[in-house]
């Protein structure tokens, strides 16, 4: 199980977590749960999210592994200019 | 893994100030730009614009247009055909309305025609029947219950009831207990703060040249940011597979974020396919303006509790940002980066965007960042006044540093917020004298920078030379120090490489030139690209020598052999191996591709000096330097000219830059008469100053360095002024005209 930080307006989602453990070894699995576990995450997720592992951000690696006891943290999709 | 970790090494070409590649082809006028590019029986397109902020598109009656002679084609919204992606969506009406026109500029109808003078001519023979709506181009008033609606349907589940449904989407970061540190704080400072919308001021106008086939083939030349995404867009609003759409970057110049999108591209494919001949489009100034995309205008509180000592204990910050007239997430941005440079116990920033009839807004260097911080150095600059502290001291005892938990959520790795903010107090400018009417801001910034999808390739050709290919668009010097990293790597002098941009038939995938992204991504595949080639070229040496590969490696741009059983064998020189090729195996190349993750984020702080006349309220930039870390700064004129850059724009942002509406919900200023950017006369030296943190994430320790620089100057400047004056200032642009009230509000209130 890995403990996920989510952003704060998110919590209307997770009935008022902005923490939740998801069993999740990857970050594709990481959205898979989440969507599975809290449904109304989906249309943020579809939109578009990063995940920071350990300060890394990730903003498309599905199969970037998730160490046992990291820091994630959900964070929306990184756009520049 | 995505990317390589970092391993300190002594650098033989990276850190170069070598000759850029493209120097002589842009001071000879040889660089072929956006407009330059011709083809035979290429007609002219030309679009009409709304006159309207708002209205209904009741008919468009194209017939008598059509009947002038030389008009060979006319599109309008019900020419493009149904897109599934929202997001694709959102640009396709951009470029064309189709029920309504959402703000004043926004295109109704194009044609081609045989030459320039006839199009303009046929665009006044089009007759559009608008039915007019009411329009709102101010956040505040869009915001309200009975705003009228720019676009209906486009709230987000995020967004609390009850609100106007101009509010489309609401974000909120942070952690901690704000209550319990407010209550810790010897003062607190709430504050609300306006930016303008600005534009990007690229000088290229936009341009492109589009030819369809009769079997549906399309070759597309344009200025852009991103040929692949242009590609992407361009085939899913056409109804093409990508395959069949090729792409062509030219030369740009200028782009910022504003060239990460399409407006015209779609509109001339259609028309050439219309016509059956090529069309080639070119904006005016004025249409630039009208009808590409400034960045956000703003309205924020802020709200920073400090103790008398100079540690912040809680702050909180209240973003709200417009767009224009489709939705935008660029307040997400600014609302993650606001407090990002402090090491904070209890932040929460909070951001909503609302839609108004504006141009759809374009990234802009650090897309949100220029405005959220500005506002919260504005409040931290005022409590340093409150309480008599140095500013530059109150920052560093607060900055984020490795191990802070930043007000996003993740926590930093290593990071380069403290030796910046170090080097700038130890730098002479700090400790200058400031005179009668003059005063010192100093502002931190932040960017996140990232990585993307990447493609490269490396051929090692016979003579010994080396092509790189690479696939983003050269905005800030990429090829040279693209071609810098690949020499590095190959042990070879950099006058032997030469990087060239491939269109999109030529190379995979590419994400746009934006982030910051390039030298770190594109570098990386190089680097990588380039190992690929070295493990060909050992291999190679390794059989003409007899020898197992694994015995021989690569050192100084020859092949070696390596351990006491490998033999002795003089070195094998790239140039060697490449000039056997054909008879040892074939020609010999590397590649990469990667989606490339490890980008690190970038600080910057920012001094400003300025003077402001009390009589007229004009305030002169005096002294301006520029202190930032760029992880390893691989071809350093190019670093410092993006730090230039980057300050000189956050001037024009923070001193005159602004997007006027009139009433009729039309824009004022659509010209550079108007809308006055910074000129080398405005401007005093600007003092780069490099700093080199290696980012962990990238083999050279590269970190990009394009956008943090525009983000610091609007509160720098803002800080000076407000010094400079004795009166906070809280609204961008600080105009003559907005800084003399100011001053004689503050008389008024002091004789009071």
């Amino acid at each position: 199980m890995v403990k996920v930080l989510l952003w704060g307006s998110l919590r209307q989602a997770t009935g008022g977590r902005t923490e939740i453990e998801l069993d999740a070894r990857t970050f594709k699995e990481l959205l898979d749960r989440a969507v599975e576990a809290y449904p109304g995450l989906e249309p943020q997720i579809r939109r578009g999210v990063s995940v920071a592992i350990n300060g890394v951000i990730y903003r498309e690696a599905w199969f970037q592994p998730i160490p046992p006891d990291a820091e994630v943290v959900l964070m929306p999709y990184m756009t520049g200019g | 893994m995505s990317f390589d970790e970092y391993h300190r090494r002594e650098f033989r070409q990276v850190g170069r100030r070598v000759p850029r590649p493209d120097g002589v082809d842009k001071v000879t006028g040889r660089a072929l730009y956006g407009a330059d590019m011709t083809a035979p029986g290429m007609l002219w397109g030309a679009i009409l614009r709304s006159p309207h902020a708002h209205a209904r598109i009741r008919s468009i009656d194209v017939s008598e247009a059509l009947k002038l002679d030389g008009v060979k084609a006319i599109v309008t919204g019900a020419d493009f055909g149904e897109v599934e992606d929202e997001s694709i969506r959102d640009i396709r009406d951009n470029c064309m309305a189709r029920d309504k026109v959402l703000y004043d500029g926004h295109a109704v109808a194009a044609l081609a025609a045989s030459d320039p003078r006839v199009a303009r001519k046929a665009l006044k023979l089009i007759r559009v029947e608008y039915e007019v709506l009411p329009h709102v181009t101010e956040l505040e008033d869009a915001m309200k219950p009975d705003a009228p609606v720019v676009q209906e349907g486009r709230v987000q589940e995020t967004v609390p009831p009850g609100m106007s449904a101009n509010v489309t989407s609401y974000c909120e970061f942070g952690h901690g207990d704000l209550e319990a540190g407010f209550a810790a704080a010897d003062h607190i400072v709430e504050r609300e703060f306006r930016t303008a919308a600005t534009h990007q001021g690229y000088i290229e106008p936009h341009a492109c040249l589009a030819a369809v086939t009769a079997d549906g083939k399309a070759d597309l030349w344009c200025c852009t940011q991103g040929q692949y995404m242009v590609r992407s867009v361009c085939a899913a609003i056409m109804g093409m597979e990508a395959s069949q759409l090729r792409v062509t970057a030219s030369e740009i110049g200028g782009g910022f974020g504003g060239k990460t999108t399409v407006f015209i591209e779609p509109v001339a494919l259609m028309l050439s396919k219309k016509a059956g001949r090529p069309v080639k489009i070119v904006m005016s100034r004025e249409e630039v303006f009208r009808a590409t995309g400034p960045t956000v205008h703003s309205r924020s509180r802020i709200r920073i509790g400090m103790t008398r000592d100079g540690r912040i204990t809680a702050a909180e910050a209240r973003l709200y940002y417009s767009g224009g007239a489709f939705p935008c997430g660029t307040v997400e941005m600014g609302a993650q980066a606001a407090f990002a440079c402090y090491d904070l116990q209890a932040v929460r920033s909070q951001g909503w965007n609302v839609l108004t009839n504006r141009p759809k807004e374009a990234a802009y260097r650090a897309p949100g960042a220029p405005v959220a911080i500005y506002a919260v150095e504005s409040v931290v600059d005022e409590l340093c006044q409150h309480f008599g502290l140095d500013p530059l001291e109150v920052r560093l005892k607060n900055a984020a540093r490795k191990g802070t938990k930043s007000s996003y959520g993740p926590t930093f790795p290593d990071i380069g917020l403290v030796a910046t903010l170090e080097a700038a107090k130890a730098h002479p400018h700090y400790a200058a004298p400031l005179g009668p009417n003059q005063g010192r801001g100093i502002s931190c910034g932040f960017w996140f920078n990232f990585g993307g999808n990447t493609c490269v390739t490396l051929n090692i050709n016979p003579d010994g030379t080396v092509s790189v290919t690479e696939g983003n668009p050269d905005i800030g010097g990429s090829r040279a120090s693209i071609s810098l990293m690949a020499a590095e790597e190959l042990g070879i002098p950099y006058d032997r490489v030469r990087t060239i941009v491939a269109d999109t038939a030529s190379l995979g995938y590419n994400d746009v030139t934006d982030g910051s992204r390039v030298t770190f991504a594109v570098g990386l595949a190089t680097i990588k690209a380039a190992r690929a080639a070295i493990r060909v070229m050992c291999e190679r040496a390794a059989r003409i020598w007899g020898i197992d590969p694994e015995a021989v490696e690569w050192k100084d741009g020859a092949a070696v052999p390596a351990g006491p059983n490998a033999g002795k064998f003089p070195p094998m020189t790239l140039a060697e191996i490449a000039a056997n090729s054909f008879r040892t195996g074939g020609p010999i190349a590397g590649h990469h591709e990667v989606n490339a993750d490890g980008a690190g984020v970038s600080f910057g702080v920012h001094i400003c000096d300025v003077e402001v006349d009390p009589e007229t309220g004009a305030t002169r930039v005096l002294r301006y330097t520029v202190f930032q870390d760029a992880g390893k700064a691989v071809h350093p004129d190019y670093v410092e000219g993006q730090m230039q850059g980057g300050a000189a724009q956050g001037i024009g942002w923070a001193l005159n830059e602004e997007y006027i509406y009139g009433a009729d919900g039309r824009l004022q200023n659509p010209g550079f008469l108007d809308y006055r950017v910074p000129v080398a006369s405005d401007l005093p030296p600007i003092e780069p100053v490099i700093l080199e943190i290696p980012n962990p994430g990238h083999p050279y320790g590269v970190r990009g360095v394009g956008e943090t620089g525009i983000v610091p100057p609007l509160a720098a400047v803002s800080n000076a002024v407000s010094r400079a004056t004795g009166v906070r200032m809280t609204e961008l642009p600080l105009s003559p005209p907005r800084v003399l009230a100011a001053i004689r509000r503050s008389r008024a209130t002091d004789g009071a």
